[in-house]
This record gives structure tokens, sequence and C-alpha cells, in this order.
């Protein structure tokens, strides 16, 4: 039946890119599990790969919305304010002092950069590292649209994550270290 | 009151020979047969076609459902279980709760209306036969969203009433609470469709001679749901906007936000004064699925046939004024929950008066206790108990206690099964012979009743008794030394009889379909029009549309049974007759078979699944909609004609 | 535990005459309705008013029940014909005079029913008049409900004098206590099935409710509302005591962690305040002072971690602090990656938080 084989391809379609965006992973203890290529060992620059587990939370609906969370929780609002910037830069547009790419936000978060942004390593997990690093970014609009946060309870003056303008990161303004 | 004599209008004429009627015959089925093969069968617009469908699919998600409960039971057959873990689970809850309201109980009583409400009033096809293809094929698009976001892990897990903040943009992480506010309100259009439709037909298309106090009860209790649907159904369609709109991407609005201004307890209002009547739109079919299985099976009326259709018409009104007994735990004030408290008690007033009513039919009555009369038993047994545990949650502090427990699981499962599923079964195993022309095995029929109603009373007594102790309702485990670990085996063992019985029932159905005993066209000798019919019936459904002169009119003298001539063969003609008397009235061509309602339902099933990522599919699919509708009234689509001339009706001697 | 001998000291004289009478047939069902956690073992005069009405209702409903099963079951016995292959019989010739006496009797049978009703409602209104708010110097408590747990911040004009704990309150058995309701995030509702009956807990709409505890003893309470993943486990505790324990109770909830003696607790105050534990959580007399996780001061003093998740005990509280989520998946802590000695020094510390 021509039909039926159309249907179920289309179906497994269709699980794949929703599975990615709705999948809970609730164990979130170790670093993300690296989907591992033929005959290729797992090196860590692969976590940023496009398909790697970096990019699949940008994906997911649930690791941006605990990126979000962490983001309140851990009082990252304090410097950067919802985005805007206030003592720290502001993180919705298209200036990134450090580098946009998640590589460089996720080194920002753990091991910190001159003029205040403190270091968490060590205090917080690579995973919510990471999460934290999907949510930022999808503040610039760089995360998927249909897995982005949406407005949340609260007073809030800027657009919903799900609902900004994809910024387009200028090229590097790295201050020379 | 009114007989066809008294109608100015109509005139006696010699009846048709054997070869007029023969004649007769050929040009009406050459004229209202749907088209063969595949383009056909999508394009009829036969009531009786769409009906069923209907029927067969509202049951499929019913089976589908089931599952999802056989799932639930077993998580929770034994304490500290993660067989399906908490993210599962509520989705698994959410779906059940949704499909079996929404997609099952709902629907299945809007399709036996369709089926039934045409034939047992004397007319060939509902009022609007391509609307209500239109809305079966919402509905299906509805019911595919659900079950496919299930199965895509898309499915919505914030409950069946979907509380915001829960269920709001923050909390309800992902698409999957899109996925049930858009399934909702494309349901809730096919269910408003099927309203209109059943309301206009009942009004206007009964046969001659069916005045008021001639409409059996089975239409009324349709008719008086239908209305209930129209006044209840907006309610959810706006809250589940609202709902969807306060999650949309680039609208993001601020109903639901207390930080914006914005109120929960809204929601809340909203829903339920679409939710307590809904229990109702589920509770009145059935009780007129009793009252039509009751005269058959009692060989006589029911009692106090305008008590029970008065008592009907009181519990359409009251259930409309109780709604906040669902918000008795929110900061109510003390004067208006006793109001609502007065209200959910005084509801009981009406159905006690036809439980009597049945009683006392049963009891004066010659009762053949074949299997669709012990599905109204178990009815009585299963029905009763969950309206006295309901007496019990009017009660402002009872209600506090065991509100969002496993007792009020046990009561609403024992309301709606035991008022909705029980008289359907007890109607499928007496219709069955309509559809196919065979019976159902009795033996068979008796299995499914005891294996589904000991399954039955095994799952949801305990219920009670956990919710006593304390058992939250919607928990996806619970710990060894709460103690409730027993009495949930019981209820998980329960579940597997309930099973065994559905699959009891699939079993007969297939077997019976092929190779059932012969039935011929009116098995039971019942009293309604739809068994004056061939069964299954032909798409024009009567040679020639009876007059009606009696409540009970096949148990009356049928000698002479009157019927109306003159509406033309080759054209598809009926005859509408005045709302309260029932005379005649005009001749009304109903439109032919077309594609438009499929290419409309894709459009609206299209436009609710895309707007769940994307507000401006809604601005595409409002344009594709008034295409389609273009199409729909092109001419040609006609209903031509509304001729204001009378058809005649004529003395035939059958 | 035993509520019931509580119930019989309230007991009003209708039920003295019914109850025993009922009992014995209802008894094996609701064999069950004693735990520590049932609503018909009430420890306070609200839920003895809400049992009692509970049993008139019972009562009356099941006499109801019993009077139209035996109807039906009757008719089948009474009016059944055993041949169902006979075929059908024709239709009976219903008469007149016999139809409206029938129907008297249904109409007879709907006043019962409506008196029933009537009846029924003045008794629910007089118990529910009797459930008023107390106002007889309650002692006030603030509780909040998070996504999956209860904090609890209680009250007192001396603003020093107020402290914090979670999941588990203490209360003095005798006095009023006047719960003022809040919700952080989702909808709850507030539920120890021993003491009252619910109360939502939603956002943007403050509520309170007040109760007396007579009983001293161990009350499990619930989240009654669907708020999530862990719905399941958001338990509250509540500890009703003598007033005098109590106060000795809420004097050392006012105190601050003790300092650290041995090297191991000293590491492990390290490792509470410099890794995960502080961003989170707060304990008075070290550097923890973030708000988002349930206090910890007083930790070692709760009988269970997690909202009611397990038992405190130093196994347990090692297996939930390296993975909480295998306990309580979805909860809001994430899994902490500790080395043994590590481990074993952040739980000799937060042993010392008593």
């Amino acid at each position: 039946m021509n039909i039926a084989r159309i249907f179920w391809l289309v179906t497994f379609a269709a699980l794949l890119v929703s599975c990615r965006r709705e999948v809970r992973d609730f164990h979130t203890g170790g670093p993300p599990k690296v989907r591992q290529l033929k005959g290729e060992p797992a090196a860590p620059d692969r976590y940023f790969s496009a398909q790697g587990p970096q990019m699949e939370m940008e994906r997911n609906a649930y690791a941006l919305s605990e990126g979000k969370r962490l983001y309140s929780n851990f009082n990252c609002i304090g410097c950067h304010s919802n985005g805007g910037g206030d003592i720290g830069p502001a993180l919705m547009d298209a200036r990134w002092i450090y580098g946009a790419t998640p590589e460089d936000i996720y080194k920002s978060i753990l091991d910190g950069r001159p003029n205040g942004m403190p270091a968490f390593r060590g205090r917080i997990n690579e995973t919510q590292a990471r999460q934290l690093t999907a949510y930022v970014r999808s503040m610039s609009g760089q995360a998927r649209e249909s897995a982005a946060p949406s407005r949340d309870d609260h007073m809030k003056t800027t657009a919903p994550e799900n609902s900004v303008d994809r910024q387009m990161p200028k090229p590097d303004e790295r201050p020379k270290l | 009151m009114t007989t066809h004599e008294n109608s100015a209008k109509a005139r006696l004429v010699d009846a048709p020979t054997p070869e007029q009627r023969e004649e007769h015959r050929k040009k009406l089925m050459r004229t209202w047969s749907r088209a063969p093969g595949l383009l056909g069968w999508l394009c009829t617009t036969n009531h009786k076609e769409i009906a069923l469908r209907y029927i067969v699919t509202a049951f499929v998600f019913f089976l589908l459902a089931g599952i999802l409960a056989l799932l639930m039971r077993l998580q929770l057959s034994r304490p500290d279980l993660h067989v399906l873990g908490p993210d599962l689970y509520n989705q698994v809850f959410t779906t059940h709760g949704t499909a079996m309201m929404f997609l099952f109980a709902v629907p299945i009583m809007e399709g036996l209306a369709l089926y039934f409400v045409p034939l047992m009033i004397g007319s060939r096809n509902v009022a609007f036969p391509r609307l209500n293809a239109a809305g079966y094929y919402i509905f299906l698009s509805g019911g595919l969203i659900l079950f496919a976001g299930l199965i895509l892990n898309v499915g919505p897990d914030a409950g069946w009433f979907a509380y915001p903040p829960l269920s709001g943009p923050e909390y309800g992480v992902g698409k999957r609470v899109d996925v049930w506010s858009q399934m909702i309100t494309a349901t809730e259009i096919s269910a408003l469709i099927a309203s209109v439709e059943i309301v206009v037909t009942v009004f206007k298309q009964r046969a001659p001679g069916m005045s008021v106090d001639r409409i059996p009860i089975f239409v009324w209790s349709m008719l008086i749901t239908a209305f209930m649907t129209i006044f209840a159904m907006p309610a959810v369609m706006l809250v589940t906007t609202m709902l969807a709109l306060d999650r949309m991407p680039h609208v993001a609005t601020h109903f639901f936000n207390p930080a914006e201004g914005g109120d929960v307890l809204l929601y809340q209002h909203l829903f339920w004064f679409f939710g307590h009547p809904e229990v109702y739109i589920i509770f009145i079919p059935g009780t007129g699925l009793i009252s039509a299985l009751l005269p058959a099976f009692c060989r006589r009326p029911v009692v106090g046939h305008t008590a029970v259709v008065l008592a009907q018409v009181a519990t359409a009104f009251i259930g409309f004024g109780l709604w906040v007994h669902h918000m008795f735990a929110t900061p109510i004030p003390e004067l208006g929950r006793s109001f609502f408290t007065a209200a959910s008690m005084i509801i009981a007033v009406p159905t006690g008066v036809q439980v009597f009513c049945w009683l006392a039919t049963i009891w004066t009555g010659r009762p053949q206790w074949r299997p669709p009369l012990l599905f109204v038993m178990g009815f009585f047994i299963i029905f009763v108990l969950g309206g006295l545990t309901g007496v019990m949650l009017a009660s402002v502090p009872i209600d506090l206690q065991v509100h969002d427990t496993f007792f009020v699981v046990a009561h609403f499962h024992y309301v709606l099964i035991g008022s909705a599923v029980f008289p359907l079964f007890g109607a499928l195993h007496y219709w069955f012979p309509k559809w196919t022309g065979r019976l159902m095995n009795e033996t068979i029929g008796r299995w499914t009743f005891w294996l589904f109603f000991i399954g039955f009373n095994l799952t949801f007594f305990p219920m009670h008794i956990l919710g006593l102790e304390g058992m939250p309702r919607r928990v996806y485990t619970y710990a060894e030394r709460t103690g409730w670990g027993s009495l949930n085996l019981v209820a998980s063992l329960g579940a597997l009889f309930m099973a065994a019985g559905a699959l009891a029932f699939i079993y007969n159905v297939m077997r019976s379909r092929r190779c059932g005993e012969k039935a011929g066209d009116d098995p039971w000798f019942a009293d309604t029009l739809e068994w004056w019919t061939s069964s299954p019936p032909a798409p024009y459904a009567f040679l020639y549309p009876p007059v009606v002169g009696s409540l009970s009119p096949l148990w009356t003298d049928q000698n002479s049974q009157p019927v109306v001539v003159g509406l033309d063969a080759k054209k598809r003609e009926i005859l509408t007759t005045t709302i309260l008397e029932a005379l005649p009235d005009h001749k009304h061509e109903m439109p032919s078979d077309s594609i438009w309602p499929l290419l409309l339902g894709l459009v609206v099933g299209g436009t609710m699944s895309s707007i769940i990522f994307h507000p401006l599919p809604f601005v595409i699919g409002v344009g594709l909609v008034l295409l389609v509708l273009f199409g729909w009234f092109w001419r040609g689509g006609e209903p031509q004609v509304l001729e204001r001339r009378s058809p005649e009706i004529e003395a035939e001697a059958a | 535990m035993n509520g019931q001998n509580y119930n019989a000291r309230r007991r009003s004289t209708f039920l003295a005459i019914t109850k025993p009478a009922v009992l014995p047939a209802v008894g094996i069902i609701l064999a069950g309705c004693g735990r520590a956690h049932s609503a018909l073992s009430p420890v306070s005069p609200e839920a003895a008013d809400i049992a009692r009405i509970w049993w008139i209702f019972f009562v009356v409903c099941a006499a109801v029940y019993i009077v139209v099963a035996l109807l039906v079951v009757g008719a089948r016995w009474c009016r059944g014909n055993s041949n169902s292959t006979a075929g059908i019989p024709p239709p009976l010739k219903v008469e007149a005079s016999q139809e409206l006496r029938t129907e008297r009797i249904v109409l007879w049978a709907t006043v019962v029913t409506a008196l029933i009703l009537v009846s029924l409602l003045g008794a629910d209104l007089w118990v529910q008049r009797g459930i008023s708010p107390r106002n007889d110097d309650p002692l006030a408590i603030r509780l909040t409900g998070h996504q999956w747990w209860w904090s609890a911040e209680y009250q007192d004009p001396n603003p020093s004098r107020v402290f914090e704990t979670a999941n588990e309150i203490h209360i003095p058995a005798g006095r009023s206590i006047r719960l003022i309701l809040e919700s952080n995030d989702v909808i709850h509702s507030f539920w120890i099935p021993q003491i009252h009956g619910k109360k939502d807990l939603i956002p943007g709409h403050p509520a309170e409710i007040s109760f007396r505890v007579d009983k001293p003893g161990k009350y499990d309470g619930f989240c009654a509302e669907f708020c999530g993943y862990q719905h399941a486990h958001m338990g509250l505790i509540v500890v009703a005591e003598e007033p005098a324990k109590f106060e000795q109770w809420a004097q050392a909830q006012r105190t601050e962690a003790p300092p650290s003696l041995t090297d191991s607790q000293k590491r492990g105050r390290e490792i509470f305040e410099h890794a995960s534990c502080s961003l989170c959580h707060t304990a008075n007399g070290t550097m923890a002072r973030s708000r988002v996780g349930p206090i910890l001061t007083h930790v070692a003093s709760r009988s269970m971690i997690g909202a009611g998740v397990l038992p405190n005990t130093r196994e347990n509280l090692a297996a939930w602090l390296v993975d909480p989520q295998i306990a309580k998946p979805g909860a809001m802590m994430p899994p902490n990656e500790l080395s043994k000695a590590d481990l074993n020094a952040l739980l000799d510390f937060m042993e010392t938080l008593k």
C-alpha cells in the first residue's frame, strides 16, 4: 500500500521534528549525550556542532524554558535586566562583546568575563549552563521560534522570546585581551 | 389536536398502484443516491452516512481513550510505579478526559441524533445536508489533531480543563496546550453545526400531524441538547481562543496574566459556564435513549410523557445555573456559594421525576429482558448512585473535602458512564438491526453487559473510598505508606473487566454484521417511525413520508396509514411543516452532493492545526474559507425554489 | 490516628440514633477510612462539622439508593419473563385511570424527593454557617505554594520574631490558626483532610482559611489542584503540638544555623556556601541567601525531604542530593556531582541544621 507507506513516512518525520521540541529531559546531571557519528570519537566541540546537544536545546521548548527559569533564579536579571541590559550588556541585540556563538556564550557563563561577569563553573552543572546559553540566544531570536518561550506572567516591557525579530550578530567586536 | 383532516391545504387522492410505487421507488433511488466510488463517498450529504461516520469515528476515539485509561490504571495499580512517568502520565490523563468528553460523548450522541431524528420525525434528510457533512469533517480534523499530538509527544498535559497559569504561556511549555485549545475550538464548531441542524430539522421538517405533543422523547432530548449546546459551546470556544491568544507568538495577550490586569479565575468561570451544561449535554441524550428503549422493551409508552419532557427542559435551564459548584474552593462569597448549592440540589428534582417515570414504565409494562433492557437496568443502578454522590457534592462543606479527589473521579464516572455509556450500549444493540438488517448476538450481549457492569463497579466504586481517604486526583503515583495500594489494585483489575466487555462488544458487532440473525425491518415491534423504513434504510428513507396521528405511530392502527404524496421524486424534495402544529408549510429542495464540505473541513482543520505555530495561517485560513464558501454557494449549488404549495396527503390502504 | 473518638464526642443526637444502625452495613465498605489522612477521622472542629454533615448526607442518600435499587432489581424478579425467545408481545393497552394512578405515585415520589432535598439543603446551610472564620487571636501563617513545595512564614507583630520554614508546619494544639494562602506560580490547593476542606491558592487572589486542631499529632496534607509534573509529590505535614512544645520549636526555628565544629562539617559548610546549594537555598547564619528553593536553616528537624517524597534519613538525603530527579522527576533541583568525601561532608554539615 503506497498511501500507507507515505502516511507512515510523514508521521515519522513529524515525530522526529516534534520530539525534538517537546521532549522533557529531566535527568540533567552529567554532560549531555553527544550523537556519535560512525567511527568518530565524541569530542567536546561536537557539543556545539549543528546536530550537537547544544543545538538540540535551542530547538527544545523545555530546555529553553528551563534556561529562562534559571536566568531569573540565578539573578542574571540583576545585571542584564530582561535582556535589555543594565550594568551588564544587553543580550537581545546584535552586539556581542565576547562572541555570539553558543560556545562563546557557554564560556562566558562558566568562566566569566572581565569587568563583572562572574564565573559559574562549579556552581551550576553543564546542562544548566547549556540551557542558559540556549535561552540567552533565544533572547535575540537565535533559537527556533516554535520552541522559544512565550510571554511570562509578569509585568514586562520586552517582547516574548518567540516574538522577537532575529538579530544577526555583528562581526566580531571582541576586545583585544 | 391536529391531524391531516384539519389541515386546510390537504386533500385526499387515490392510493398509488403497485406499478406506480415501483416507478416512484426507482426515481427516488436515482435522485437520492450518491455517486459511486471514492469521490461519491467523500461528497455524500446523506445524513445517514454522515451520522454513521460520526458514530463509528466517535466509537474509535472511545476505544483509544479507553486504552489510555488502561495505561493510567496500570500506572496506578501499585504504589511508586514508574511505568509512565509524570510527563507521559499527564499527557495520557489529559488526552483521555478530553477525548472522552469532546470526541466521544458529545459527538456520538450527535451522531445518533443526526441519524434518528430525521427518521423519527419522518423526514428524508437533515435541514442543511452540506453543512452537516462539513461538520463531520471538522470534528474529524479536531480528533486527529488531538491524537496526532499525543503520538508526537505534543499531547496536552494540563488536564481536560487546562487551568491557567499551568496551561498558560509561562508554565505550559511547548505547543501541547495549543494542540488542546485548537482541537476544542474545532470540535465545538462541529458541535454547533450539528446543533443547528437538529434544531431546524425538528422545528421545520416534522411529518404532517406530528404536533409538539406527539414528538418522541428521544427527539425532544436531542432538541433540548442542541439548544444547550448553542448556549454553552460559545463560552468554551471563547475561553480556549483567549488561552490560545495568550500563548500565541506575536500576539501574546494578557487575558489570564494577573500581573497585567488579567484574571485566572475568569478562565474558570467561562470554562465551567460551558463545563457544567456539558455534563447535561451528555446526560440528556442518555435520557432520550432510555426513553426510546423503554417503550420498545416494556411494550408501553413511557409513563408521564409530558412530565419527562418538561423535566428535561427544566434540567436544561437549571443546568446553566450551577457552574460555580466546580469552584467552591476558590474565593467565592458565602451567599453566592449557598445559591449554587441550592441550584445544584434542585436539579435533582427533574432528574428524579424522570427516574420515577421510567421505573413506573417498567413496573406497569411487560418488560422484555433482552440486552438493551439490561443496559437500562445498569443505567439505573449506576447513574442513581452517581446522582446521589452529586447531591453530596452540592453541599459546600462536603465538596471542600472531596473536591479534586478520587471521590469526584468516581462520581463523574458514575454519572457519565451510567447516564451516557450504558444507555448508549443499549441503544447500539437496539439500533444495530436498523443499520445492518441483522440482530446482534444476545448471549454475547449479556456477556458484554455483565463484564462491563461488574468491571465498572470494581473500577470506580473503590475510588469513592480512596477520595475520602485523601487521594487527590491526577497524581501519577502515590507512596506505599498512604495505604491506597490495595483499592487501587482492585480498580485496575476492574478496568480489565471493562476492557473485556468492550472487546466482547466489538467481537459481537464484527460477527453479527456478517452472520447475525436476519432481523427484518422492525425486529422489536417498536413504536417510533424509524422502524417504518426498511433496514438498512434507503437513501430517501421513506417511499412516501408518513403522516402522524399519535404519539406511538406504529402502535396505532396501521391499516390506514396516511402518507404524503406529491413530492417530486426527480428532485431532492422534502416537506416542511409549521413549528407547533406541524401543518404542511411548503416544499423545499435539498442541495445536491458536493465536495465543498470536505474542502471546508480540510481548510478549517489545516488552519486550526497551523495557528498552533503562528498567527499568520489564520489570515490565510480565513481567505481560503471564503474561497471555499464561494465555490459552495456558486450557482448549481442550489437550494433552489421554495414552493409555497401544499403536497397532497393521501389515505393509503396498506 | 483515632479521630473517631473525637467525632463521637461531638456527635449530634440525630447521629447517635442513626449511626449505630447504619454503621455495620457501611463499616465494611469504609473500613479503610481511619488512616492519618482520612477526611472522616477529623481532629478539628471544622473537619468534625464536615464529617457530621457527610454522615447525614450519607445516611439519607444510602436510604434513597437502597429504595431505588430495590425497585430496579425487584422489577427484574417480579416483572421478568424468563422466556425471551418467545417473541415480543403486542403493546399493552394503557388505561387512562390506571395511568392516572401511576402518575400520582410518581408525583408523590417527586414531592418526597423535593422534601428530602430541601431538608438536606437546610442541614447543609446550617453546618456551613457553623464553619465560620476564627477571630479569637489566631496564629497567622503565610503559606505560599510553589511548584512543588510549600513555604510557610510565621507572622508576628515583632518583625524579629517572624520566621520561615518549608513543607512541614508546626502549630499549637487548641489555638486558632489563620493561614494566608498565596501562590508563587500556578494554582495549588491546600488540603489537610483531617483538619479542613480545601482552599485554592490562586495567583492574584490571596485567600485565607482558619481552623483549630485540638488533638496533638501529625497530619498529612496534599496539594489538591493539578499543578504539573510533581503534583503527586507536593505533600505538606502539619504537626500539632502542646503549646509549650510548639513555643520551644518556634524559638528554635528563629535561631541561626549553629557554627560548624568538625573539619568535615566545616568542609560541608564550604560546599554548601560555594557550590550549587547557595544559588537557590537559604540557611540563616551561612552565606546562602537565595530565595528560590525551600529554606534549609533547620532542615534536619523535618521528617521528610522534597515535600513528602522521602523520609529524612542520611541515606535518603544523600540520594536526594546526588540526583533528586530519580525520586521526583521534573523537580526544580538539579543533580549534583559530588565526590564521596564531599557528599559525606555536606551531609555532616546538613545534619547540624537542626
